[in-house]
């Protein structure tokens, strides 16, 4: 029975261990901040933290995360939404349909733990995530706000 | 009602009360607190609902899939009740409801860029009402007048005596007045809520993963199915053997869903998908197994010269025209099948007993989904009930009800029990309803001035509404194939004179469902029509601005539109080196639109820097949202323009995910300015118009940067080096 370290909480789940680490988040936890968008870790929906590194749930199985690695999703980023990059999506409307925001803020809160400053090209190359509203924008003008707001 | 904003915890408080509630007096207690549940508290009239604690409920009929018409349309409502923005929350009526109610939210369906456009003044209409309800109720308990008190920010004053109240006071009384006979909407001039950039009511619970969608949906229970239909288009099942997975962990049920399709229903989803992973299924290829993108080509090929075709406009004598001109140009565009690929994926919930069916989908047609809900249960639509959820994007796709259909008929299988269908990201792809394929053969005639003097537009190809909506087809013509196309429409008329015009088409339908997708068939018409005045300006040897200047004396508001990018992008002053432009423009869902690219190609990449856009939407109710929609619509006509495309190989989509289906990312987002120029007097849709101008105006500045004129689209297929 696999043992898992969630936004600060240990619990177990009683799963099979080929189950991605989305399904497990989702069904078993009821977690569902991320979000199922190809399951195949091109859209970046799904995206949590596995030790402040963002990882694609979707093709992690879940025995593939070590009972000390500690997860966080979207529920657990901040108690009430005030990371600076949720604050910084806040103050720039960034979402539309919202469907892969949260994967896109857990990108973005993931850049900026690794890179506090970053370039345009940074954020380009590193946001990945795939939004169909059209939100990029504003999530390239949001990820430099948060970057300065954040220092 | 369910409430919009809600939490899960209160949503389910919400839709229990609204599953059993008003109408069997089911009492929810306030105490709940549930944010936005109105359960118990009476109405002013449909649209309006006031709480004692001053909470300002909105009902917002139309459907919020990211476009921003939830906060539009609460806007409008405040902007005539005069109440206070701040206390101002929204939830959805549901279908049923409108249906047990002589449809008094009228019509549901979210799409074309209708949202407001449509329903502008009779929302505005239902707050006013509700704003001399109030005031008549506290007049009433005053003694005075109602015409000697006023109004603002939901506090009701009678200045002669001194006394204030609020509308959270009066609300209940105001419940029983007699509507007002007469109302007399505000001059926009003098809005004051609506016309602002204000913030979107339904932004902070997407930044926090407590928004519900439809795939999150969850009840005490719950079984998930996971599902496959044949991927060949007209083919079915074969054989299944159920047996091989019917012991796999969590399977309750393999289920034959109807001749094409099996689902299997699991204690999870992952458990149902992996096990309909594993099914056994042999599909029978039916009869299209041999068509291929080649054999669709061909088709629509042969209808850019026949002779029978829908004529939509005749003017002057084309024919002669073109056959007597000193030059003549011509060339043949196509553009390919496209999947909506929402973020979300086609989901619903249903809970069936044979008494009664309830069903929880994102839709972007409530009415539409209670009504295949209540056939595929085979119940009377009033015992039937839909409850909308916000939607993961929906572009049209969501429009259709195949997968409300498919739930309805899983629920069945165990009746009782809620049923959630979640299709996978490849099942979203390989059953669309696709943006229609079309070629387009283009000839113009050019005298010995550089005038366009004759124009014959053939579109060659696929109707959507042949398909999907036979009985709108007019004498056997489909008239949205020719959006942004007609002589003198509202919706989207062409914004050049030319002497001698002819615009036709010849239908072709190939065997692959088509469907609304967002911008629908404006997005190829514009690349047809307006690569096509760049080729025309080339051959005249005049600037496209100038060229197309020259046929839009007649046409003010798609000229505005074009001036005013042209002038921001700086069209006069050549650009800086190794950096090409071009521009675009159309009318379309009743606003007009323009575009101008500045691109550069570096070693045969493309590399969009910047990009202006105006629009003329006649009037304005939220700048912000507006800007947020022309944005949107960039990346998702420049998704279309550089990668979509849904190929046919064996009669089904060879595309099944993202990882083949590329999409535009943030990397080769340009930066994108917005001109809004309302210039009053109409009122068209934001959601859509502007991506149409998204390709033309990039394509156009690839030749400026190339000589290579892109008629077939994706850009993906094409070497720029």
């Amino acid at each position: 029975m696999p043992k898992l370290n969630i936004n600060g909480t240990e619990r177990d789940v009683d799963v099979d261990e080929n189950t991605p680490l989305l399904w497990v988040l989702r069904e078993q936890l009821g977690l569902t901040g991320a979000k199922y968008g190809c399951g195949v870790a091109q859209c970046g929906a799904c995206t949590v933290h596995i030790d402040g590194v963002a990882t694609r749930s979707c093709v992690m199985p879940v025995s593939g995360v070590a009972p000390d690695q500690k997860i966080v999703t979207i529920e657990g980023l901040s108690p009430d939404g005030s990371h600076p990059v949720q604050r910084a999506w806040l103050a720039h409307e960034v979402a539309q349909c919202g469907y892969c925001q949260t994967g896109m803020i857990m990108a973005a809160a993931s850049l900026l733990q690794q890179k506090p400053n970053p370039t345009d090209d940074d954020i380009k190359a590193e946001i990945t995530n795939i939004c169909r509203c059209g939100t990029y924008p504003r999530v390239l003008a949001a990820i430099k706000d948060a970057s300065k707001n954040a220092g | 009602m369910i409430a919009v904003k809600a939490s899960r915890r209160s949503f389910l408080v919400g839709s229990a009360a609204a599953a059993g509630g008003l109408a069997l007096g089911f009492h929810v207690p306030l105490a709940q607190k549930a944010r936005a549940s109105s359960a118990g508290v009476p109405e002013v009239n449909a649209w309006v609902l006031i709480k004692p604690d001053e909470t300002v409920v909105i009902r917002i009929a139309r459907s919020e899939m990211g476009q921003g018409t939830l906060t539009g349309l609460a806007q409008l409502v405040a902007e005539e009740l005069e109440c206070d923005w701040s206390k101002v929350t929204t939830e959805y009526p549901t279908p049923g409801q409108n249906v047990a109610r002589n449809r008094v939210w009228r019509n549901f369906s979210t799409g074309g860029s209708r949202g407001i456009r449509e329903s502008h003044d009779y929302v505005r209409q239902g707050g006013a009402a509700a704003r001399e309800m109030l005031i008549a109720a506290a007049a009433a308990q005053w003694g005075v007048p109602a015409s000697q008190c006023t109004v603002a920010k939901g506090v009701i004053t009678h200045s002669a005596s001194g006394r204030t109240t609020t509308y959270g006071k009066v609300a209940e009384a105001a419940s029983k007045q007699k509507p007002p006979e007469k109302i007399v909407l505000k001059d926009t001039k003098d809005w004051k809520i609506a016309g602002q950039p204000l913030a979107r009511l339904d932004t902070i619970d997407k930044l926090t993963g407590k928004q519900i969608y439809g795939a999150d949906l969850a009840f005490p229970g719950m079984l998930n199915a996971a599902i496959k239909a044949c991927p060949h288009f007209g083919g079915k099942i074969a054989s299944y053997d159920a047996e091989a997975v019917s012991s796999m962990p969590g399977v309750r049920k393999v289920v034959r869903v109807d001749d094409a399709t099996v689902a299997v229903i699991a204690t999870t989803w992952w458990q149902a998908k992996t096990a309909l992973d594993a099914l056994p299924i042999t599909w029978e290829e039916g009869p299209n197994k041999t068509i291929t993108s080649a054999w669709i080509a061909e088709m629509l090929k042969g209808g850019l010269d026949s002779e029978d075709a829908f004529i939509l406009t005749n003017t002057g004598d084309t024919k002669a025209a073109l056959s007597s001109s000193d030059k003549v140009v011509s060339a043949v565009y196509s553009f390919p099948y496209q999947n909506h690929a929402t973020m979300e994926p086609m989901n619903a919930t249903a809970r069936y007993t044979p008494e009664r069916c309830e069903v929880w989908a994102p839709t972007q047609n409530g009415e539409a989904s209670l009504a295949a809900a209540a056939e595929a249960a085979g119940l009377p639509v009033q015992q039937c009930e839909m409850y909308k959820l916000h939607l993961g994007g929906g572009f049209g796709r969501r429009g259709m009800q195949d997968y409300v259909r498919q739930a309805v008929l899983l629920a069945k299988e165990v009746p009782g029990t809620h049923v959630k269908l979640l299709w996978s990201r490849e099942e979203d792809m390989l059953h669309g309803f696709y943006h229609p394929t079309t070629q387009c053969k283009m000839t113009g005639a050019l005298d010995k001035d550089g005038n366009l003097t004759a124009l014959h537009m053939r579109i060659s190809g696929q109707s959507i509404l042949a398909s999907v909506r036979p009985e709108a087809m007019v004498g056997g013509m489909d008239p949205i194939v020719f959006q942004g196309l007609t002589a003198n429409s509202p919706e989207g008329h062409l914004g050049y004179t030319i002497p001698n015009l002819r615009i036709d088409h010849a239908m072709r339908n190939p065997p692959v469902p088509p469907g609304f997708w967002r911008g629908v068939n404006l997005n190829q018409n514009a690349i047809y029509m307006e690569c096509f005045m760049d080729e025309l300006a080339r051959a005249a040897g005049i600037d496209p601005l100038a060229f197309r200047r020259k046929l839009m004396a007649k046409h003010p508001k798609h000229l505005a539109v074009l001036d005013a990018v042209a002038e921001r992008i700086g069209w006069s002053n050549a650009p800086a080196k190794g950096v090409f432009r071009g521009l675009g423009q159309i009318m379309g869902f009743g606003s007009y639109v323009a575009a101008a690219a500045e691109i550069s190609i570096e070693k045969g990449q493309l590399k969009m820097h910047r990009i202006v856009a105006a629009t003329d939407p006649g009037h304005m109710v939220n700048p912000a949202q507006i800007e947020r929609q022309v944005e949107g619509s960039f990346v998702y006509g420049l998704s279309a323009a550089l990668y979509g495309e849904c190929t046919i190989k064996d009669g089904r989509v060879e595309q099944e995910n993202f990882d083949t289906y590329e999409v535009l990312r943030l990397a080769e987002m340009p930066a994108v300015e917005t001109i809004i120029i309302p210039s009053g007097g109409f009122w068209g849709g934001v959601g859509e118009p502007t991506i149409a101008v998204a390709a033309p105006a990039v394509l156009n500045a690839i030749y400026a940067a190339t000589g290579k004129t892109i008629r077939t689209l994706p850009l993906k297929n094409h070497k720029l080096a």
